[in-house]
């Protein structure tokens, strides 16, 4: 019975790839994807969203693949360069936020009571408002724009990452190695580097993978309501806003295909995320 | 005992209500210092078009009608015990008493709010319930994948479609607007109400559906994996009865709690549907606030929402306390 | 004939372990076990061996991804998961180990009388009650508000209205003092008086004995040797595998001699008998293979030098 069992996995190992694997291929799939609608958006040039009014309102064709717009601009090419904005903002957005969750976060952890309270008052006081209603204080505040809005995005998405910075900062340090790290006379600069970085990095990683899709589409509903970056910009959030003046003529594909897009791109950075949680985190390895 | 357990939940709210206060003080005081530090002139805000026509000293004299003249601290201060006494301010955009329209905007976004809330809790729950009771089957990928999809979809997005599909295509709602355009307020019957809160209702609860069914899924998973479930079964119990008897009291409380706090959540939607849909609610007189400028509005709003979530938060907290025998039971031997 | 038969029982487990690689964890193999009504049979082993998957297994609630292989028979029937499904909680009743087994949320009168399958549930509950000396109070508690003994007799009465054959009470005992202890095994010596046959799984060889009438020692997931209790006396002569006399040896009315090393980790078993790595009888020929199980003057044994 014991032997059936060792050739039945054997057998599986070398014909197809257990969960696991099949997960890191994926992510890998959809991160070298991302990158190139980065890179692609990044490499167009204006030309390709002119004004061309010989092509105006043209539905989705093989041309056009997701139509044109009242100015005859290529929707398919305002789309993608208003993706790898997306993504940009969200880059910066979120490696903001994660590091005021790392810092705050590590703080709570290693400062004292003192510093522990008052963080977790700060934080309380973040999770009090609705988010979307602070984003839209802080980005009237700055008069909105792109300043606005990263600045709203980056001081709206740390509080409940550094909640688990915190959790596991305090969890590491009452570990023995530590302690006895500590008896050997190390500062705490050096137990920090040495012990709690290493450790911290996966849920470092996780919670940034995870707070990235957040934050676009933030920065994408704030855009939407025209308090985020600027009309002149090819942003997600701006076309679809845009499209609404169109809707009631019939042209669907204006709002159809950018959000669509978008969708997908949140759902690939949140499956990333995922996938990242499961290979990284011992305690979710059987799910 | 009773009296004993009055005292104790009285000094449960009594803290509650305490760090609640600091919170709203400090929500307040930084509210004010970001409105008033914005680049925005308030001035400009107020007159608007007219901006042209006005000379230096009218604006002085709007300036000193506002208290605009005198440093932050006395503004803050003045507008702080007015505000204690109930007076928010006059809305720059409405020309009307910020309360009275905060007010008024409160009880169509509560009808919009409540709808999409009961809708997608319930919604949502028997998903999640469904999904975790055939896990692994393709019942639960579909709900799964649908929950995953539908957290990742950008709610206005939604909303376009759901007027694309609903209002432009099949023409059966409105585009726009809670009231019909041209019909005087008292005339609004309720069955025109009903039309224009549809769509924005269905939009939300399609979106808030997604974490109610995803919490519950994984609720009743740990619940169904855990030693009193598997002691239930080993007595005989399975499918329904056993979800009747054990599931369904340990993961409800847990959702009813999440729905509750999830109210930032709500409000957030609200605020993006009601612009979609000319809704005239809270949310978008917010999204207006915010685009013309209108601070005391605006600074209304915040504090606004402050509360409602607050309130959400205070709920949940209160059916913990009130329901869960481990709380409720322990504080009485 | 047994009432309960388990033979060549094997569960394994799939499971991840660091990184991507997947791994089979061996935790049950070929065990054999038989139950006669009547009789208590204690199944005796160090914590942590996979005792309780055994009474999981015999009732057919091992989680989804365990393999199970081998027969269990009731009353000569050989089961299959639909005929488990009929007999849990009617045939065959568990008596777990502690109050997490009762819902968090739920009175416990309510949960006894859900094990009730004939009659008024509510008349039932309330003479168990009685007859285990639980006041009519209890039956309105939460679990989290029971002492040790209160817990203790309401998951026993759980068993007792449930009017099983088979009764198997997985680590009934630790944690209670000697008065509740002596109760709750006299309860056990009740059981089987009447009828019932009970199989008790413990890690407390002292106080298995004491009223088991055969004892089954478990060794990293299976059973060396089936004994008569009678043969657990003097210096162990009478035992024999060399496992169940080093274990009996270590006790600390006897010689109080520790068993050099460890029991292995079921992923990492030995090839052939699993006792060998700590055998002082070990010969080339035991790490070959693992020896079958055998008769032995009224007793069973896996191992090649039993005498």
């Amino acid at each position: 019975m014991i032997q059936n069992l060792h050739v039945r996995k054997k057998e599986e190992n070398r014909f197809s790839l257990n969960r696991r694997q099949r997960k890191l291929i994926t992510s890998i799939v959809a991160a070298i994807l991302l990158l190139g609608i980065v890179v692609v958006g990044a490499l167009l040039d204006e030309d390709r969203i002119a004004t061309n009014l010989i092509a105006r309102n043209l539905a989705p064709s093989f041309d056009h693949l997701f139509g044109t717009d009242w100015l005859g601009r290529d929707m398919f090419a305002r789309t993608i360069m208003g993706l790898s904005l997306s993504v940009k903002v969200g880059l910066i957005g979120a490696i903001g936020s994660t590091s005021i969750a790392l810092i705050l976060g590590m703080a709570a952890a290693t400062m004292g009571k003192v510093a522990d309270r008052i963080i977790s008052w700060l934080i309380d006081l973040f999770l009090s408002v609705p988010h979307l209603v602070t984003l839209i204080l802080i980005a009237f505040t700055l008069g909105g724009g792109f300043k606005g809005i990263v600045m709203g995005l980056v001081l709206t998405h740390w509080p409940s990452l550094a909640r688990v910075i915190r959790a596991e900062v305090m969890q590491i340090r009452s570990a023995e190695y530590v302690q006895i790290s500590k008896q050997l006379g190390k500062s705490r600069g050096w137990i920090a580097v040495h012990h709690i970085l290493p450790h911290l990095t996966p849920q470092i990683l996780i919670g940034f993978m995870l707070m990235f899709p957040h934050v676009i589409l933030h920065e994408s509903a704030v855009t939407f309501i025209g308090l985020g970056l600027s009309p002149h910009e090819p942003a997600i959030g701006i076309i679809l806003s845009e499209s609404m003046k169109y809707l009631s003529a019939g042209m669907w594909w204006l709002a159809f295909f950018p959000g669509l897009c978008l969708l997908m791109i949140v759902q690939t950075f949140d499956r990333i995320g995922e996938n990242l949680r499961l290979l990284l985190d011992p305690t979710k390895s059987n799910d | 005992m009773r009296k004993m357990l009055l005292g104790k939940l009285g000094i449960f709210l009594l803290l509650k209500g305490l760090r609640m206060l600091t919170l709203l003080i400090a929500i307040c005081f930084i509210s004010f210092l970001l409105v008033k530090n914005s680049p925005i002139d308030p001035i400009q805000a107020y007159i608007g078009a007219d901006m042209l026509k006005v000379g230096p000293e009218q604006r002085e004299k709007i300036a000193e009608y506002w208290g605009l003249d005198q440093p932050v601290m006395v503004q803050f201060l003045n507008w702080g015990s007015a505000l204690l006494a109930g007076d928010l301010g006059t809305s720059m955009i409405f020309r009307r008493p910020v309360a009275e329209i905060i007010g008024e905007r409160f009880v169509n976004s509560l009808v919009l709010m409540i709808t999409a809330w009961v809708l997608s809790g319930v919604i949502g729950f028997v998903m999640g319930v469904l999904s975790a009771m055939k896990k692994d089957t393709w019942i639960d990928r579909l709900i799964k994948w649908y929950c995953y999809t539908l957290a990742s979809t950008p709610t206005f997005w939604m909303g376009l479609l759901m007027l694309i599909v609903f209002a432009v295509w099949l023409g059966w709602f409105p585009i726009g607007l809670g009231v019909p355009a041209g019909v005087l307020a008292a005339d609004v019957t309720i069955a025109d109400r009903i039309e224009h809160l549809i769509l924005p209702a269905i939009t939300l609860s399609i979106i808030g559906v997604a974490n109610v069914a995803l919490h519950t899924r994984q609720k009743l998973i740990d619940v169904l994996a855990s030693d009193y479930v598997l002691f239930a079964r080993a007595r005989g119990e399975r499918g329904f009865i056993l979800f009747w008897r054990h599931g369904l009291r340990n993961v409800a409380l847990p959702a009813i709690t999440l729905q509750f706090a999830a109210f930032g959540e709500l409000f957030g939607g609200a605020v993006l549907a009601e612009q979609i849909f000319s809704y005239p609610g809270l949310g978008q007189a917010t999204v207006e606030a915010g685009l013309r400028g209108d601070v005391p509005l605006l600074l209304g709003l915040v504090i606004f929402s402050t509360f409602f979530v607050f309130a959400g938060n205070l709920i949940a907290d209160l059916i913990y306390y009130a329901v869960d025998p481990r709380t409720r039971e322990s504080r009485m031997i | 004939m047994p009432i309960l038969e388990v033979e060549n029982l094997s569960i394994s487990f799939n499971q991840y372990t660091a990184g991507l690689r997947r791994k089979n964890i061996q935790v049950i193999s070929s065990l054999h076990v038989t139950l006669e009504a009547g009789e208590i049979l204690a199944v005796v082993g160090a914590s942590g061996s996979g005792k309780s998957l055994l009474a999981h297994a015999i009732l057919g609630i091992l989680p989804d991804n365990a393999l199970v292989s081998g027969t269990i028979k009731y009353n000569g029937e050989v089961l299959n998961a639909s005929t488990q499904a009929s007999l849990r909680g009617k045939e065959i009743a568990l008596i777990p180990q502690s109050t997490n087994y009762l819902d968090p949320l739920m009175r416990v009168g309510n949960q006894v009388r859900t094990s009730v399958k004939t009659g008024d549930a509510t008349v039932a509950q309330r003479a168990v009650f009685k007859r285990l000396h639980l006041q009519q109070s209890v039956e309105k508690m939460y679990p989290f508000q029971l002492s040790g003994g209160m817990a203790r007799r309401t998951l026993l009465s759980t068993a007792i209205v449930s009017d099983a054959k088979v009764i198997i009470a997985d680590e009934p005992t630790p944690g209670l003092d000697p008065v509740v202890m002596k109760e709750a095994l006299n309860n056990f010596r009740e059981f089987a008086d009447n009828g019932c046959a009970v199989m008790l799984i413990t890690h407390d060889i002292e106080s298995a004995l004491t009223i088991a009438d055969k004892i089954a020692v478990f060794y990293a997931g299976t059973t060396v040797e089936v004994a008569p209790v009678e043969d657990f006396t003097g210096n162990g002569e009478s035992l024999r595998h060399p496992y169940s006399k080093a274990l009996w040896r270590a006790l600390p009315q006897n010689d109080f001699i520790p068993i050099p090393g460890s029991q292995p980790h079921p992923s990492a078993l030995p090839t052939g008998c699993l006792f060998a790595p700590r055998c002082t009888m070990a010969t080339p020929a035991c790490s070959e293979k693992q020896p079958d199980m055998q008769n032995i003057r009224d007793g069973m044994v896996r191992c090649m030098h039993a005498t």
